[in-house]
């Protein structure tokens, strides 16, 4: 409850439902130091939550509201280990890690293409092995260690080796599927930092380029293999 | 409507497979039973199929694992795809499970895919999938059983009011090394060999398992009879990644002074549950394992075949996949 800005990233963004003058439900409630339970209480019981979460979601602000779901499930409150840093987020229980990422902890380096492990480009590493984001429940993963493309940056900055390897090889072409493909490319130099050309090929086979920069792409994994 | 957001449902956690059961028996066909969820959550974004309680089994103890028994292995059902092809153990003795459990989906799906929800997965047939009225969803007609019907991916055999196939890869070696399905439920478990395990039209169309609401399946025991055996997997799909098999084959097999003295085939993706050689393993038993064997064992695979207007491929691609098999093991 000390770190104010940590404790609302689940339901702090830019709302006209949330924007009230006490700063909302949860400011209020985590400057007078109310306990988890009667926060959480609070947050379902909110109007203010509730549509704040729909303008987050789209398409899904009908869904949250015409069916409350019934109680005994999982406490929506919980802490996420992101990129080294625990975070502490409101999720639902039908929330995709794409979705807490992407749209509650504003790492938007994680994309999302087709949202039905098709594509890759939500590629991150769950415990450093590659996982599909948009195909992982949020609930399933706390306790894990997760790592996004933002926590590849370096203590002053610097690249990754493999995003470093990408740039001088002309790896991307537009890009979107990047973030993807050089998390998969850092789960497979993790695990094996000296792969053959066609072992690279194998672990990169789970993400789609539509511009079919896929040589572009064994050149830098290979390049990176050689300089780490 | 949106195609991309689910439905709100209530999501449990339990740590216990005593309460995994309790769960899923107290919610019966409402609940739903969630192993690495890259299958469910496509049914639930397509909002095709809905249950307003699942069962996360991620934290189940005791599920996850790969362990040596008295008489074989037994494999957790929500061991990944990518711990059973690295296992040490599966690839030594049953390296036919490994070699299926490699070519299944992608790399990133084999890693939280469980070999549990690859042989509980539904069928892949695209007019089911897109949430048509179909037999198999409830309805009284087949959209792929028409004379416009796109069925090239449909079964050659079996069809009854339904065409769909078994789209697993694991499911024929497992049938292969005749494992066996533990499932446990209210009443306490059972064991039911993986032949049996998988079910077609005839006995329900509305499923691909004898898995009921309240069913949990909790492991798959190998015994030891083909370990150690010649084996061959071989899976035919459009591209090496994602797809899911045309047809796939898997075999085992003991040759002894020449002759093939036991052997074990099935193959996937031409009938609604794993297809079990049985007239090749009776063909090829006491034979050589050469071209001749492999040329009558082909022809005799096919035999009876009923294929659909797109799907006639399937025939000479089964043949030589047998053919193959016996050869190449």
């Amino acid at each position: 409850m000390t770190d104010e800005k940590t404790l609302v990233s689940g339901i702090d963004i830019p709302s006209p439902a949330s924007a009230t003058d006490d700063g909302g439900v949860l400011g209020t409630i985590g400057r007078v130091g109310a306990s988890r339970r009667q926060f959480i209480k609070g947050v379902i019981s909110s109007g203010a939550a509730v549509s704040s979460a729909g303008y987050v979601f789209g398409g899904m602000a009908g869904c949250a509201t015409e069916e409350a779901p019934m109680a005994g499930g999982v406490e929506r409150l919980i802490s996420l280990n992101v990129n080294g840093e625990t975070r502490r987020v409101d999720v639902l229980p039908y929330e995709t890690l794409a979705m807490t990422l992407r749209y509650k902890l504003g790492l938007t380096g994680t994309k999302l293409g087709c949202d039905r492990a098709e594509c890759g480009a939500c590629t991150v590493l769950l415990d450093g092995v590659s996982t599909y984001s948009c195909s992982t429940l949020t609930h399933t993963v706390r306790g894990r260690a997760i790592r996004t493309v933002e926590g590849l940056e370096g203590p002053n900055g610097e690249l990754h080796p493999v995003q470093q390897a990408m740039i001088d090889e002309l790896g991307p072409q537009c890009g979107f599927c990047t973030p993807g493909q050089v998390m998969a490319a850092v789960a497979l130099l993790e695990a094996n930092p000296s792969p053959t050309r066609d072992e690279a090929r194998f672990a990169l086979s789970g993400n789609l380029c539509r511009c079919g920069a896929y040589d572009h792409y064994l050149n830098s994994v290979m390049r990176a293999a050689q300089s780490a | 409507m949106s195609k991309d957001m689910m439905r709100a449902f209530e999501l449990y956690q339990p740590d216990s497979v005593e309460n995994a059961v309790e769960l899923l028996g107290r919610f019966g066909a409402d609940g739903w039973a969630m192993a690495g969820g890259n299958d469910t959550l496509d049914w639930f974004k397509d909002r095709v199929k809905y249950a307003g309680s699942v069962v996360d089994l991620s934290g189940v103890e005791g599920l996850s694992g790969i362990r040596e028994t008295a008489d074989g292995v037994e494999i957790g059902a929500m061991t990944t795809l990518t711990e059973i092809e690295a296992s040490p153990l599966i690839q030594e003795r049953y390296s036919v499970l490994a070699d299926s459990a490699r070519r299944v989906a992608s790399p990133q799906i084999r890693n939280t895919g469980t070999i549990g929800g690859n042989v509980a997965q539904d069928t892949r047939c695209w007019y089911y999938r897109y949430g048509v009225d179909c037999y198999r969803a409830g309805g009284n007609s087949c959209y792929a059983d028409t004379p416009q019907g796109q069925n090239r991916e449909h079964c050659l055999w079996g069809a009854d009011r339904c065409i769909a196939v078994t789209p697993s890869d694991t499911a024929p070696a497992l049938v292969v090394l005749d494992a066996r399905m533990a499932i446990v439920n209210a009443d306490g478990e059972r064991e039911v060999p993986a032949e049996e395990f998988f079910i077609g039209p005839e006995i329900d169309i509305e499923r691909m398992t004898v898995l009921e609401p309240g069913d949990l399946l909790t492991a798959i025991r190998i015994p030891n009879d083909w370990a150690g055996a010649q084996f061959y997997f071989e899976k035919v799909a459009d591209r090496n990644t994602w797809d899911f098999p045309l047809v796939n084959i898997a075999s085992a097999m003991f040759v002894e002074g020449g002759a093939v003295s036991r052997i074990r085939m099935a193959a996937g993706a031409v009938e609604c549950v794993p297809r079990r050689l049985s007239v090749v393993e009776e063909i090829v038993t006491g034979s050589a394992p050469d071209e001749e064997t492999a040329a009558l064992a082909g022809q005799a695979a096919v035999r009876g075949a009923t294929p659909f207007n797109y799907n006639h491929f399937k025939i000479p691609l089964l043949e030589n996949l047998v053919k193959r098999a016996i050869r190449d093991s």
